[in-house]
């Protein structure tokens, strides 16, 4: 199916998400969509499949004109959807889900939903139990059903929007091949939003870089990442140098700490963490990263060892005690955990003064020390706007500008997730200002080379173990890969003498 | 916000009222009533005496005091549907007071609020700590409390408490007169009461808005996890919560007891925990609304009863009347929410959007 857009115009007041962007998908090829946030790709992709109707422009299917006032009409057009989040139901059975996808009356038809799943799966190779709860299934998992679910649908054209995120290196080699198969061997068309740009590169035929609302260039394969990267920004971003960092103090010392939930059991960590240091935690999903990472803020109460704040036990000591010795935890999910939906800027600023909050809250002066953070972390917005209607590059921003001037210890999971480039740059510039300052940082990161880049340690986990502590310098993405997967083998990592 | 925006709001907001007057004017004419003259007859029975305006008065207050703690209580996220217990534990507290001890008044009767206030904030306390540290949900809880406080209450005025001679459903013993809270002359109206009652509304207006604690329950009522995570006490301020809303419901259990009736009675708190909860809906969380609307309800509970007597109609015609505003305003927040997402979703701009969204907001 083809699909062409012509034009196309959405405005948001002043802002110009789509300004007149013309783009054709042609049948049976991978065609990647390529900008940062903000460049316009979401706004797009949602007009493409009816959430939202532009303001100017068109779209045509296989050349006739449509118009898709809601999502189902898009999907009766054959136009589907993978979005970030899987839109499944984490209760019901993988096959439940397929079910809902056709035209149930009064009996849902489970038994068609069984040939078709298990045709489906076949030809793409996917593993999944038709019996199994979707909320016992990893991210890649619910990826596929998604994917059978879109295609029992009868979809011609399907969206990925940032699908290799929260999926494992195995998972994504699936994805692609299955990617590959469906423009190839079906004639799908396949549009493949991401800001990745190696992964366009392997995947995509050809691209369509955004910028700002426009189109800045239609590439075919085989492409050039600094063509690209050109293409995005308008300039190519050198790799960065390690600045050198004189280590101070032990901040945070983990003695032999097992923590325990009724999913996974993390036991013996060892660490010890410098002040100026920085330390990367690799793993999968659910491999402990996370666990541990919360035991050294005190959200997670170990089992066994102990935990060394500074030479003090804070092992027992509770979260909030954490926060008043110079901890601070920034979680993954900006708007869910992080962030307060429905209160502004400004009256998180409020909040964020732990310690020198007065019992009447002084708006103007709110107001104000909320500008000049916003200023000096370029966030686009106003010490009045809700928070939930930031970008989510904004809103990371805002959480960085509200942490305390000075800190021991610094814990991020997913610094720089959903983030373009620059905005990804920026973070790491605002982290390394503070690891010069003598503030230790700890994050979780799935992208490789970020660990590599940025880590001046890094421990990978792996089953709910935790390996030793490895020189970033002296290790690779290969390295990193064989431990992610569990290989132990000495050979393949470079084993670090500090701990 | 500009005065057209202003008029705007009230005109759509009115629309629901209207509404809902049309309803029971249908239920009426179906049921064989004369519309007009039952109108008639409910604001004549609140309004045709300074008698009536004083009950007007003295039944405000009760709504008063246990709307500014549930709106503390729902800033915090949190449906205290115990309530209506709560009064009833502040009155239990002012009763066994006011039975056992004998001072003078000037020195008696803020004992017996203090009381009331303790009453009323441990009843509270206990569905806070069984929903914070026993992971009962509130509204599980508060229904259990409430009928615990109900049972309590029939037991003490059956046994302990009845009046010397024999036993009987109309009550306790009555107090001695310097429990008695005072009036204005001879009418039946608590200046006292009503003095507080206007106090606490105002100080949750202010407080809820323009203090830390206020934004900080905001915080904690939007988004537990994120508030707790920024090193807010969440578990203490929502038992802080539980506390002042239930301390504020007793207050209101005590004046009942010392003041409206001078004793102990079955149902003492007279379903107006609930009704402050359809009081504070109907507001849209705005605590200066809650006065006109806790009026209103106030005047339609004191002249309803003359329905029975001129045209032998029910007198829970006026509850009905109040169910039928709060469901029909209810009904109209949710369409407006609906179509303003649906304009949000399509052409409408960006910073309209977040006007809107600031609007409501503030409105809510």
């Amino acid at each position: 199916m083809k699909i062409e857009l012509d034009d196309i115009k959405k405005y948001f007041g002043p802002v110009r998400a789509n300004d007149g962007i013309t783009l054709t998908v042609e049948p049976g090829t991978i065609h990647g969509l390529l900008g940062e946030n903000g460049a316009g790709k979401t706004t797009l992709m949602k007009v493409l499949t009816g959430f939202i109707s532009a303001d100017g422009g068109g779209i045509r299917v296989n050349g006739k004109p449509v118009h898709f006032a809601s999502p189902a009409e898009s999907i009766r057009h054959g136009i589907g959807m993978l979005h970030q989040e899987p839109l499944d139901f984490p209760p019901l059975k993988v096959i439940d889900n397929l079910v809902l996808a056709f035209d149930n009356r009064l009996i849902p038809h489970r038994r068609k939903a069984r040939r078709v799943f298990k045709k489906l799966s076949q030809r793409f190779n996917f593993s999944l139990d038709p019996d199994a709860r979707v909320n016992t299934l990893t991210v890649g998992e619910r990826q596929q059903l998604e994917i059978l679910r879109l295609l029992a649908l009868g979809a011609e054209v399907i969206i990925l929007d940032e699908p290799t995120t929260g999926i494992s290196a195995p998972q994504k080699v699936l994805l692609f091949a299955t990617l590959r198969r469906l423009a190839k061997e079906e004639g799908k068309s396949v549009i493949f939003v991401s800001h990745k740009l190696e992964e366009v590169e392997e995947l995509c035929d050809r691209a369509t870089v955004l910028r700002w609302g426009k189109v800045t260039g239609y590439i075919e394969a085989p492409f050039s990442s600094d063509q690209l990267v050109q293409l995005m920004f308008g300039q190519s971003f050198p790799k960065s140098e390690r600045s050198p960092v004189v280590l101070g103090d032990s901040v945070l010392e983990l003695q032999d700490v097992t923590v325990q939930t009724y999913r996974l059991t993390v036991p013996h960590l060892s660490l010890t963490v410098w002040a100026g240091e920085v330390i990367g935690l690799a793993g999968l999903e659910g491999s402990g990263q996370r666990l541990m990472l919360q035991a050294c803020v005190g959200l997670q109460k170990p089992s066994a060892g102990r935990v060394l704040l500074d030479g003090q036990d804070f092992t027992r000591r509770a979260y909030r005690d954490f926060l008043a010795a110079g901890v601070a935890y920034l979680p993954a999910s900006r708007i869910e955990e992080g962030l307060i939906r429905g209160l502004t800027l400004a009256e998180h600023y409020v909040l964020a003064q732990r310690d020198h909050q007065p019992v009447l809250i002084d708006r103007a002066a709110a107001a104000a020390g909320m500008q000049k953070r916003i200023d000096k972390f370029n966030i686009l917005g106003t010490p009045g706007t809700l928070v939930e209607a930031l970008s989510g590059g904004n809103q990371q921003r805002a959480l960085l500008s509200l942490l305390p001037p000075a800190l021991k210890l610094l814990a991020l999971e997913h610094p720089t997730r959903g983030l373009d480039v620059e905005s990804a740059m920026w973070v790491w510039g605002q982290l390394l200002g503070r690891r010069q300052s003598g503030t230790a940082i700890l994050f979780i990161s799935a992208d490789l080379d970020e660990l590599l880049e940025r880590s001046d340690r890094i421990v990978v986990f792996s089953g709910g173990v935790m390996t030793s502590p490895i020189d970033a310098t002296r290790t690779s993405v290969e390295q990193l890969g064989y431990l992610i997967g569990g290989v132990r083998d000495t050979e393949h990592t470079g084993r670090d003498t500090r701990s | 916000m500009q005065l057209s925006r202003r008029l705007s709001n009230l005109g759509v907001g009115l629309v629901p009222v209207l509404l809902a007057l049309l309803f029971t004017t249908l239920i009426l004419i179906l049921v064989g009533a004369p519309p007009g003259k039952a109108y008639w007859n409910i604001i004549q029975g609140a309004l045709e005496s300074p008698n009536k305006w004083a009950s007007v008065l003295t039944a405000t207050v009760p709504l008063l005091l246990c709307s500014a703690g549930l709106l503390v209580t729902f800033a915090a996220g949190l449906w205290n549907i115990g309530v209506e217990g709560q009064i009833v534990a502040g009155a239990l507290l002012t009763t066994w007071l006011a039975l056992n001890l004998a001072l003078p008044p000037i020195l008696f009767i803020p004992l017996l609020l203090v009381a009331g206030l303790v009453g009323g904030a441990l009843w509270g306390l206990l569905a806070g700590w069984l929903k914070v540290h026993g992971g009962v949900h509130e509204i599980f809880g508060g229904v259990g409390l409430n009928f615990i406080a109900t049972v309590l209450t029939n037991y003490l005025i059956f046994g302990p408490w009845k009046p010397a001679g024999r036993a009987t459903m109309s009550g306790t013993a009555p107090f001695p007169p310097q429990a008695w809270l005072p009036r204005l002359g001879s009418l039946p109206v608590y200046p006292i009461a009503v003095l507080l009652a206007l106090m606490t509304i105002g100080l949750a207006h202010f407080a809820l808005r323009g203090t830390t604690w206020g934004l900080k329950l905001k915080a904690i009522g939007n988004n537990q996890r994120s508030a707790f995570l920024m090193g807010i006490p969440t578990h203490r301020y929502m038992l802080g919560a539980f506390l002042l809303c239930g301390a504020l419901a007793g207050l209101a259990g005590s004046i009942q007891a010392i003041g409206v009736r001078q004793r102990l009675i079955p149902g003492i708190s007279a379903g107006y925990g609930f009704l402050a909860l359809l009081v504070v809906l109907l507001a849209g969380y705005r605590p200066l609304w809650v006065i006109p609307i806790a009026l209103f309800f106030a005047a339609v509970g004191v002249g309803s009863p003359r329905l029975e007597l001129s045209l032998q109609l029910d007198s829970a015609l006026g509850g009905t009347l109040e169910g039928i505003v709060v469901l029909f305003v209810l009904l109209a927040q949710g369409v407006r929410r609906r179509s303003a997402s649906r304009r949000l979703a399509g052409t409408q701009s960006q910073s309209q959007a977040q006007a809107q969204a600031q609007e409501h907001k503030e409105a809510v």
